[in-house]
């Protein structure tokens, strides 16, 4: 939900989402993210993100940009307009995607839905904040150009999305009072890695994946808007005794580089296709055709940088911005994204880097301004969360 | 409200000066820390470097970014606070303590701002 301030100092006014006094009041350092005031952190961003990992943490992720794809060629429209299988998916899955331009560059990377609904095919996307415009307006303009029976609506300001993600999540919704899972959808520990399940909070229909960009257990609750505080609130509290914290932005950067995760903006661009990007398996190649297909097939130019992962030792992070050197000094590449990784307790970086030196175990530098700080090419992720 | 001690003088980069005699210590104020986030790394001048007022003199890395330590008078580095280079967390938890950065071998207390002209920058 979208309620945009007025600012009256001449700076572009930011949207709010329905937590955002709920932020206010715990006394978080918001910050302008992708037009939006935002959480940065609540306490501190390594507190919150070693909860992630140990316990729990609540994050409102309602900045996020939600957009139906409905009518009786939904599926078609999807597999054509997007670079998933997407027709493949099982009611109440969930698939990893994105959509790309022509020239096989990604507009944005997504999480596709198939919903149950009673009017038939409908598929939830849930995109980035930052790609909202650009995103719809892709959508609108293929299914403009799509032989078919679609519509392609923005409803991001109708919902609210909020995310308990850490190991304890699962204790965490099982605990909450009034969160009850429609008859025949399953229960919350029986919903699998990428599927969701049907609840209601009170009267409210609240849709439950379980899904996260933090590399722990935990689950996307989308609810809308106008029960999110509620929700929000009854989360907190339930959550409390469980070692659940709010977290905010800059915990959950950490936890997705650790985990491996891309970030629009950083290591995904229309500058970038999949194969680059190690998303090559996220692409349908063999599939009818779709938007970037010929362009994918194709694939990068020869010598085209590809991400990689790099371990460094100590205490000084390389970040986004700087070179990445080969043994000899030579430039060779960039960082995308790089912290002092707060679990693993030396610094990672994702980083583009010539296919020449991208082999694991091949070792590189930052150059931390100035300094040469030995890293070593690594597979991703970083972290893998200890399976149960 | 931000700490601001009434003791101490400050620099428009958010750090703080203890005078005394002729030592100035020196640390970033808590509204410098409570904007950095969580500190994961401080570089520390080698003693005995001699600086201008308003040179680098190393740098202070949290989670989300990188700053950098000014001096805010001229003089020699005495002492350095090596405690940080395994905690550096204490800038966090005690930055007018055991969070302090530097000792300076310096004199004068020129350009330097009073806790209420301080108080009023970062108030704006």
């Amino acid at each position: 939900m979208a309620t945009v301030t007025s600012a009256d100092d001449g700076t572009p006014a930011l949207s709010r989402t329905p937590l955002y006094d709920e932020h206010v009041a715990l006394g978080a350092t918001m910050v302008p993210f992708a037009g939006w005031s935002m959480p940065v952190k609540y306490t501190s961003d390594l507190v919150e993100h070693h909860a992630v990992r140990r316990a729990a943490g609540l994050f409102d992720i309602s900045h996020m940009a939600e957009i139906d794809v409905t009518g009786p060629d939904a599926a078609a429209f999807c597999d054509r307009a997007l670079a998933g299988r997407l027709s493949a998916l099982a009611p109440l899955q969930s698939k990893y995607t994105m959509i790309l331009a022509e020239a096989g560059g990604i507009i944005d990377d997504l999480i596709v839905t198939a919903v149950p609904d009673a009017a038939g095919p409908h598929f939830a996307i849930v995109a980035n904040a930052s790609n909202r415009a650009p995103v719809v307006a892709a959508l609108a303009e293929r299914a403009t150009a799509f032989d078919g029976d679609v519509e392609v609506r923005d409803a991001s300001d109708e919902y609210a999305l909020i995310a308990v993600q850490g190991p304890r999540a699962r204790d965490v919704l099982e605990a909450m009072p009034a969160l009850t899972v429609e008859s025949g959808a399953p229960e919350f520990g029986d919903t699998k890695y990428y599927r969701n399940t049907l609840a209601r909070f009170g009267d409210v229909p609240v849709r439950v994946a379980r899904s996260g960009y933090t590399g722990e257990d935990g689950f996307e609750l989308l609810v809308p808007a106008g029960a999110a505080v509620e929700l929000w609130r009854t989360l907190r509290a339930t959550g409390a005794p469980h070692g659940l914290v709010p977290a905010g932005l800059a915990a959950r950067d950490t936890l997705r580089l650790e985990a491996g995760m891309p970030l629009y903006g950083h290591e995904l661009s229309l500058d970038v296709l999949p194969a680059q990007a190690g998303l090559g398996r996220v692409v349908a190649i063999d599939k009818d055709d779709f938007v970037g297909r010929d362009a994918v097939l194709a694939g990068p130019a020869a010598g085209a940088p590809v991400l990689v992962g790099l371990a460094a030792e100590g205490r000084r992070a390389g970040r986004a911005g700087y070179a990445v050197l080969d043994a000899t000094g030579r430039p060779v590449g960039e960082i995308t994204s790089g912290v002092l990784s707060p679990t693993l307790g030396h610094p990672v970086a994702m980083a583009y880097v010539s296919p020449a030196v991208a082999e694991p175990g091949t070792v590189l530098a930052f150059d931390v301004r100035g300094t040469a700080i030995p890293a070593t090419v690594t597979t991703l992720p970083f972290y893998r969360r200890p399976r149960a | 409200m931000t700490d601001i001690p009434e003791d101490l003088s400050y620099t428009d980069q958010h750090e703080w000066v203890r005078i005394d005699g002729e030592t100035a210590t020196v640390g970033i104020t808590e509204y410098a820390v409570t904007q950095l986030g969580d500190v994961v790394y401080v570089e520390l001048p080698e003693i005995g470097t001699a600086l201008a007022a308003g040179d680098v003199i190393g740098e202070i890395e949290s989670t989300k970014s990188v700053s950098e330590i000014y001096a805010p008078l001229a003089g020699t580095v005495e002492h350095v606070n090596s405690e940080l280079t395994d905690a550096p967390e204490l800038v966090n938890a005690e930055p007018y303590g055991r969070g302090w950065i530097v000792k300076l071998a310096a004199t004068g207390s020129e350009g330097l701002l009073s806790p209420a002209e301080y108080a009023e920058l970062v108030a704006e």
